[in-house]
């Protein structure tokens, strides 16, 4: 991919009308990268595990669906996708109502000790949710919260705050003055303002941190791991790590599951991937 | 404020007080304005504080506490052992190795990631039909989980696996290695599968700062006579510093912490000789699984106080410039 640049630079001669098929040259090339083993995993599980032994980068003769039904009928995928979709859905939902209660203030209120609050949560960007595991599974113990949703979502929750409030907080600076003065004259307090007007105008930014912190659960693996022995809570991720080790000669079996537990998280990027670029936009603004 | 503010709560009866109002009715309004303003702030922020508090800040002090002790878990810790766990940590080659491999995945993430997500997010930025569809394809990589991502992997990697059948098909067999087995490989191994991971994150923030500069600067340079390549180096670099730097903290955060994809993608086995340990899965390890829960929380507050230094260090010398006008920009 280095090569990309020394290849960029016949452009020096025609800066407007940049030779197209090079960039799709490039464009396809990195689409190749970034999909072929994903493409792989899928047809691979159309295959039987004899036929990818006997030759593993081949397409599959026949085409066998025996293990996306096998996958689907017999194994606890759907038990599995069940405790993934109320874990990120809690989640979401606490990181968005938390998130946003606190950026409104930060945004829209002045006092004193403000900025310092804010300090406080931009903090937690440096913290590294993973040296906190352990500690936090001691403590999910003692709370008696071990194999509950809880255990996964409240501290999802606080690990997602601070990006969140971040990226929330100049949206909700921006939206002008003016609004809340016009609100405050037709008899609205600061509350009503928060809820009928800066709500529905800061939908997109509401909707980035809502998507990051979705994904980010939805693929979550080390807290899971700890906190949910139990099988029965076991979240998607930790299904595929468990069929994959349970049942590690039925290659074709994993490439099912696998592709099957992909689906969900490639569905819903490719539906929001305008907003999250969208939304960062704004965090990253120079 | 204040004025504005008295105007803006009828709901406590003090609503824009007339002029002709007793001075005194006045100091009572505002003092119950700013009253009700306090418990608004209280009522809004506290259960966020609460929750980051009691999740992300106590475990960190109870990780230090812990880590004096010599504790498998059961009961409250009584051996006291002082720094001993810190010192037995430094003093295991495995976790040296651990350390080594992080260094690694900082330094190999940064210099790989960053140039290739250059390229990508320049080639990405350029108007052109079906750009959409290859930003989307782009991105997928970072979307999956990275336990599916490790498992993918690691089937395709695996001995006379996948990759190995494709090398010997172009004639390159005889550069198989025991990619995920041999100790010496193992870790550039992993770091190739976690830049393919993760450069796509890399890309996204860096289209979304691209975004961000002004097409007139791109015209008005190519009115000068600036080429395509001249607009890049000179214009829309420097103006994407911020988006760069930002991406290489988070870059770096991340790095330090890798959890999953090592987990899942390394076999038990070559992870405990050290070749494709990291901090972090030293740490599940040892104080987890071998239930050495003193032992553990040290690695912790090492993992910790590292992520923080370099995190305090890359702030005050590159990020300074940036954290008002970038990351969090500042509220009026």
């Amino acid at each position: 991919m280095t090569t990309a640049n020394t290849v960029l630079s016949p452009a020096k001669r025609r800066p407007v009308s940049w030779g197209n098929p090079l960039t799709y040259a490039l464009a396809l090339a990195v689409a190749a990268v970034s999909i072929t083993p994903v493409i792989y995993v899928v047809i691979g599980g159309f295959r039987t595990t004899p036929q990818i032994v006997a030759n593993p980068a081949a397409l599959p003769d026949p085409w066998v669906f025996d293990n996306y039904i096998r996958v689907l009928t017999e194994s606890n995928f759907w038990r599995q996708a069940f405790n993934s979709a109320v874990v990120s859905l809690g989640t979401t939902l606490g990181v968005v109502a938390l998130g946003v209660s606190a950026a409104f203030v930060l945004a829209r209120y002045t006092f004193r000790g403000r900025e310092v609050l804010y300090t406080f949560f931009t903090l937690g960007l440096l913290f590294p949710a993973g040296a906190a595991i352990l500690p936090l599974y001691l403590m999910l113990r003692d709370l008696s919260l071990i194999n509950s949703y809880y255990a996964v979502i409240l501290p999802q929750v606080a690990f997602s705050l601070p990006l969140t409030i971040v990226i929330l907080r100049p949206f909700l600076s921006a939206i002008p003055r003016e609004l809340e003065d016009a609100a405050a004259i037709d008899g609205t307090g600061r509350l009503g303002f928060l809820w009928r007007i800066m709500l529905p105008l800061a939908r997109p930014a509401l909707v980035t941190v809502g998507i990051l912190a979705f994904v980010t659960s939805w693929n979550a693996f080390l807290l899971p791991l700890l906190v949910l022995g139990d099988a029965s809570l076991h979240t998607l991720p930790l299904g595929v790590q468990q069929f994959s080790s349970q049942y590690s000669s039925d290659t074709a079996g994993i490439l099912a599951f696998t592709s099957l537990a992909m689906l969900p998280a490639l569905l819903f990027f490719t539906f929001a991937e305008k907003q999250i670029v969208g939304g960062l936009q704004g965090a990253v603004k120079g | 404020m204040s004025s504005v503010n008295q105007t803006l709560n009828p709901a406590g009866g003090v609503s824009a007080p007339p002029a002709g109002l007793r001075p005194a009715d006045r100091k009572a309004g505002r003092a119950r304005e700013t009253r009700r303003k306090w418990y608004e702030i209280i009522g809004l922020t506290t259960p966020a504080i609460v929750v980051y508090v009691m999740f992300v800040l106590v475990p960190i002090g109870f990780a230090f506490y812990y880590s004096l002790f010599r504790w498998r878990g059961v009961g409250p810790p009584t051996d006291y052992i002082g720094f001993d766990n810190y010192v037995m940590a430094f003093q295991d080659p495995i976790f040296l190795d651990a350390l080594r491999n992080n260094a690694i995945i900082v330094f190999g993430s940064l210099l790989i990631q960053g140039p290739i997500a250059l390229g990508v997010a320049l080639l990405l930025n350029r108007h052109f039909r079906g750009r959409t569809v290859f930003r989307l394809l782009a991105f997928v990589p970072y979307v999956l989980a990275e336990v599916t991502v490790g498992i993918m992997w690691k089937l395709i990697l695996t001995e006379n696996g996948t990759f190995d059948a494709l090398l010997r098909s172009i004639g390159l067999g005889g550069l198989i290695q025991a990619w995920l087995a041999d100790l010496d490989i193992v870790i550039w191994t992993l770091l190739f599968v976690l830049t393919w991971k993760y450069v796509g994150f890399a890309i996204i923030l860096l289209l979304a700062g691209l975004s961000n500069v002004p097409q007139e600067l791109n015209e008005a340079a190519q009115i000068d006579g600036a080429s395509w390549w001249q607009i890049q180096r000179h214009v829309t670099l420097p103006l994407l510093g911020p988006t760069i730097r930002i991406w290489m903290f988070l870059s770096m955060i991340g790095s330090l912490q890798v959890f999953d994809v090592i987990w899942v993608t390394s076999v038990p086995a070559v992870r405990s000789l050290g070749a494709s340990a990291t901090m972090a899965t030293y740490m599940v390890d040892n104080g987890f699984f071998a239930r050495l829960w003193g032992y553990g929380n040290a690695i912790a507050v090492i993992l910790f106080v590292i992520s923080f230094v370099a995190a305090i260090l890359f702030q005050r010398f590159l990020l300074r410039r940036d954290i008002e006008g970038a990351i969090t920009r500042k509220a009026k």
